[in-house]
Order: C-alpha cells, then structure tokens, then sequence
C-alpha cells in the first residue's frame, strides 16, 4: 500500500508510547524522583494544581515527571484523574482571613497593621543567571550553613501569624463597598454545564482554574487600553488555610482536613465604575492554589474587568471564560493534528465547484 | 498502563453517578431531536477536541454484551480511533469488531459507514462545533435564544451570500439541517455524502460535544434536511465515474490518496471496514472462479 500515514494505527502508537519514555529518560543518569520535583519546582507545582483545579502536591509532581515537565499536560493529567473523583464533601467556609502568611504585600499603603512581609519573592532578586547552581550539592543543612541560620529560624520565619486586612481599613472608612455575604449555594462548574450570562461564583471557579499565560496576556491588554480595569492591589498574601469539612454524623460538628497554601488578592478600583452610583471604591478578587501571584493578581483584573460593561474583549465573559482553560485550548488547538481527509474532500470538491463557477462568470464576460 | 488503568478506576472509566447523569442527558436529548442539551462534561484521558463527548456517551452506554467499532473519518485504523479503542478495552470487558453490523454501538469522527444502521444499533459522533449558528454570531447566549425562538434567517443569510460571492453553497463537511421541521443542527463534520443516511433511518444517532458540553440526537424515523434553496438544491460530493482501487466500490465515499513511490492519483474507500468486507468478498469470488 502507498498510502501509510495513518495506518497500522496499533504498533504505531505502541512503539510512539514506548518512545515517549525513551526520550524522557534515555539521556539521564538516574530517574528523577518525584520527591525532588515536589520540593525543589515548588512554583511549577502550585501552577499545575491551579490549572488541574486538584490541590495534591505529590500527585502533581508525578505528573510533571510524566508529562517531562510540560505543564499543560500536567494539568491535563490531574484534571482527568480528578473528574473520576466522586464528589464527597463541600468544605466549610474559609475566611482567608484567618490565613497562616507566610507573605504579604499592599501596594496602596507604606505601613500597614502588621506591616507588610516581603517572604520568599524573585521580585527584588536580580535577574542574573546564577551558574553556581551547576555545583550546587547537598540540601537543606548547607544552605543554611552557608546563610549562617539555624533550621530553628528558618522555621520560625515561615510559620507567621494572622494579620488583619488591609481592606478591612477601608471598609471601615467607608470608602469600600460593604456587601452583605451571599449565603447562596455555589455554582458547581465541575457538575452543571456554564450557561450565559453565568454567576459571579461560576466565574470565580473558572477564573482560578484558569491558565497562567492566558490569564495574564487577557489582564494585560485590559491595563493597556482594551479595558476599563488598572487597579491597584490592596492586599496580595500568600499563606496557608486551614480547610474543615462538615462532620458527616452532626453537621453542627466540623473535621480538619489538612491545609492548603494559597495566593490571595484584593484589589482596589476606581469608584467610577460603581455601578450603583456610591463613591466607593470596587473591589476586585483573585485566589489561586499555592503560590502564583501573576495569576492571582490577574484574575483580580478579569474578575473585576467581567463586571464592568462595555465592548472591550476582557469586558466579554464568554470571551474570557471559555478560552482560559488549559485543558481545552489545548486539546482543541492540538486536534488539528487529527486526520481531516474526508472534511478536506468534502472541502476539494467544494472548491473544484466554485472554480467552474468562477470559469463560467469569466467565459461570459 | 493498561495495569493502572484496570485497578484505579472504575468500570468504564466514569463513575457511575456520571454515567447515569450522561444518560439521563441523552434521554432528553432524544425526546427533542436536534436540540442541544448541555451537560457538564467530565475530563476524559484522551484530549480535549480529540473525541471526548463521543467517549463520554459511548462509556455512559456501554456494558458487558456490546461490541463495539470505532471509526475515524470512516478509518477502523487510524491512530486516534485505535487510541480510543485500547482504552475503552482497558476499562470494560468489551470486545471490538471491524465490522459495523456486528457491533451494537459504533464510535465515529466524520463518517457514517456506508452500510445502514439497524434498528438495534447506536451511532455515536464526536461532535468538535455543535452550534450551527456559530458561523453568524460567536455568542453562546444569543445562539441559545436564537433556537428557542426558531430565528435562523441568518444562517440562510449566509447561504444566500455564498451564492451571491461563489456562485454556490461553499459548506463542505458539517452541512447544517434541519431537524424534524424545529432545530437546525450540526450533523459533526460528515461529508454531504452521509448526510441523507440521517434522515429517517432505523438506528439511533447520538451526538457528543465534550468540549462545548452538549449532547444532542436524531431518533430513529426523524426528518433530518439539509438547508437549501429551491434553485439551489443541496449536492453530495461528487465521485461520478471513480471506483475504489481496492475493492472496486463505484458507490461509495471515496478518500483521494497519492501513491507513495509514483506519486499517482487514486481512489479508495473511507470505510475500511466495508472496504476490507468487500475485498474478501471478491477475493472469495475470484478465487471460487479460479478452480
């Protein structure tokens, strides 16, 4: 046979997927373990969680080794292992509030009770390729060596306590909106299909699920100039929460069930776009999984941009919610990759159509 | 792999409230044929847009006593429809088959076999664009209103405008009919060849999208037209006076391939499995005319 593209389609994948792992560990000296890819690409995991919407640091790191450190895929991977996953339990309410902070920052103030905490952040590290890392052997014990620190402080300086919010002084002045809390029962987007225009719990739940990159490119353009939203970031903390679920046998009763790091952030927008008329600033929120303040800060920007009217494309909440999602731009985008021989017939003989038409108007003319 | 997937996960991948969920969807879809019915589709292992609203329908519905085939664009070989079928073998004791007749439910991505379906038979599409509105208004929330009151002037519109610029309709694949006189729907991308295989047929036709999270169906005795204009009267792809090189088929869906080595032009049958059938037929035949 001459035509072999896509035939043989059994040994083919066989020897694709057999592939795969050769190239994942032909040129290695030894596995990596996901141990170490849970410990030392901390940032990558919070993203992979974020984006699979699965809060499981260990399961994360499988699927980043799986997936030879694609993001993408890892996300992908969690989100199809998750989606088996009956759903047991709503956790309690968690008042981020109460978080454990290990970071926190307010751009709109210089001193702010509890004053701010710098914590573990590239932003003030200059950006120099550090070739030491080459040689960089052992763990934690010569780390801390080195910086001439006991694990002991270490230890303390990550494990701060609560601090009160920085939009609660505001609040308190009345210069931002006070809202009574919505005792609704949230939208559920992993069981109810979206429909539009949707509500605002629905929005949040895409919006932290959302892909970094995308999420950061669409709250850019809105700073630019295709959007009404620059805001100003009132509180941006990173810490831990402590997550209850309802005792199954009193529900007046609650159970811990572990704790997880988040990335919180409040922002402050212009009182011009009130929509109900109150010279009151708006607030905007963002909340990821682990540490990812681009994201955070971004879904600030959407989330708030999504509330606002008027026809820019990150004013548009189909725009904007169905096309942050790793999981399907990915997959669509890549089916492409797929065969389309008989829709491509289906469009030659359209075309061979249209020519004789064309043929035809320039014969007569 | 197959190991993993056996021990972890439940029969059929999804567990059963999805299932019974997805069921329940596709109930409703068939008692208002052509309508969309959304649904909120689980992530499946294979690719978003790589055919996980048909997997979710096929494992929703699939049990011990089916067989199953698997197609992509008519193709039982295919890289993707093998994929599809290795997994569902993976997470079921269901056993697959070539042939359509012998299979209960059949899986397809842009085809319809060539030879009809029984009345006991299900035909599942992997459904990428469910909405065929969407080629006039990017927006979900019009689109659904627009159904609801049955106001498709615009996708005519845009048929009238294809004559006006082309001279004729320009829709190759994923021609929009109408359904039973009410919805006009996306019949996936099939070819115009497929497209009167739909209208009042005896099997069910079941229409996945997992991405846009909706089903929809064409029951059996359903009228399913395609939109057309009298003077211009909806066409099939043409393969007048072509034959298959393999089986010789002169009345069915041709794929146009070029030989590797000469480079030449020729025909063959998108549907493997009937292709294959029809080869061993003539084999039969040639070799019975031999002694």
């Amino acid at each position: 046979m001459g035509y072999v593209a896509v035939t043989g389609g059994q040994r083919a994948i066989e020897k694709a997927n057999q592939l795969v792992d050769q190239y994942r560990l032909q040129d290695a000296e030894k596995a990596l373990e996901t141990n170490e890819i849970q410990s030392q690409l901390r940032l990558l995991i919070d993203r992979v969680m974020g984006e699979g919407g699965l809060y499981a640091p260990e399961y994360a790191a499988i699927a980043l080794k799986q997936a030879e450190g694609d993001p993408a895929e890892a996300a992908f991977l969690l989100r199809a292992y998750r989606s088996t996953l009956p759903r047991n339990y709503y956790s309690r309410l968690i008042e981020p509030g109460d978080m454990r902070v290990i970071r926190r920052i307010s751009s709109s103030f210089k001193d702010i009770p509890g004053g701010q905490m710098l914590g573990p952040t590239y932003d003030y590290t200059h950006r120099l390729l550090n070739f030491d890392m080459r040689n960089e052997k052992g763990a934690v014990k010569e780390f801390l060596e080195r910086l001439g620190l006991g694990e002991k402080e270490i230890e303390n300086a990550s494990s701060s306590g609560k601090f009160q919010k920085v939009i609660d002084l505001l609040r308190e002045q009345g210069l931002m909106a006070e809202r009574t809390s919505d005792d609704q029962i949230p939208f559920d987007i992993t069981r109810d299909k979206l429909n539009f225009p949707t509500t605002r719990s629905a929005r949040l739940q895409l919006l932290s699920r959302g892909e970094t990159g995308a999420m950061t490119a669409l709250a850019y353009s809105s700073m630019r100039g295709y959007g009404a939203v620059h805001p100003t970031i009132g509180e941006l903390r990173v810490g831990y929460l402590e997550v209850h679920i309802p005792y199954p046998l009193d529900d007046d009763d609650s159970i811990y069930i572990g704790e997880i790091l988040t990335t919180e952030v409040e922002t402050i927008n212009s009182f011009t776009q009130n929509d109900q008329d109150d010279v009151e600033f708006m607030l905007g929120y963002g909340m990821t999984f682990g540490q990812n303040e681009v994201k955070a800060i971004a879904m600030a920007i959407l989330e708030r941009s999504l509330e606002t009217s008027g026809s820019s494309p990150t004013q548009d909440e189909e725009f904007v919610l169905l096309h942050i999602d790793s999981v399907e731009a990915n997959g669509f985008v890549s089916h492409l990759k797929l065969p389309h021989y008989t829709t491509f017939q289906s469009m030659l003989d359209r075309i061979r159509t249209a020519q004789k038409e064309q043929e035809k108007i320039e014969v007569k003319s | 792999m197959s190991f993993q997937v056996v021990r972890e996960y439940n029969y059929a991948f999804l567990d059963e409230g999805s299932k019974k969920e997805i069921r329940r969807t596709t109930l409703k879809a068939i008692a208002i044929p052509g309508c969309q019915v959304p649904f909120a589709s689980r992530e499946m292992p294979i690719g978003r847009g790589w055919g996980t609203g048909g997997l979710q329908l096929t494992l929703s519905l699939i049990g011990d006593n089916d067989r199953l085939k698997v197609i992509d664009q008519g193709n039982d070989d295919s890289v993707n429809a093998v994929s599809i079928k290795r997994l569902v073998e993976n997470c079921t004791n269901v056993a697959t088959t070539n042939q359509s007749e012998q299979a209960t439910l059949i899986q397809t991505r842009h085809r319809i076999p060539e030879i009809p379906l029984r009345k006991d038979q299900i035909l599942v599409f992997q459904v990428p664009l469910p909405e065929p509105l969407r080629r006039t208004e990017p927006k979900e929330e019009i689109t659904r209103r627009l159904h609801a009151e049955m106001e498709y002037s615009s996708i005519w519109l845009r048929l009238y405008e294809d004559i006006i610029k082309w001279g004729d309709i320009t829709i190759g694949a994923d021609y929009p009919c109408m359904v039973h006189q009410r919805y006009v729907f996306n019949p996936s991308p099939i070819p115009r060849y497929d497209l009167p295989k739909l209208h009042q047929a005896n099997g069910l036709y079941l229409f996945g999208a997992g991405r846009e999270k909706k089903i929809y169906a064409v029951p059996p005795y359903t009228d399913v037209v395609p939109l057309q204009f009298e003077d211009y009267p909806f066409q099939v792809e043409s393969f007048e006076g072509l034959m298959c090189h393999l089986c010789g088929s002169d009345s069915s869906f041709l794929d146009e391939v070029y030989d590797a080595d000469s480079g030449e032009k020729k025909y063959q049958c998108s549907d493997t499995g009937y292709c294959e059938a029809r080869q061993q037929e003539r084999g039969k035949v040639e070799w019975n005319g031999d002694l």
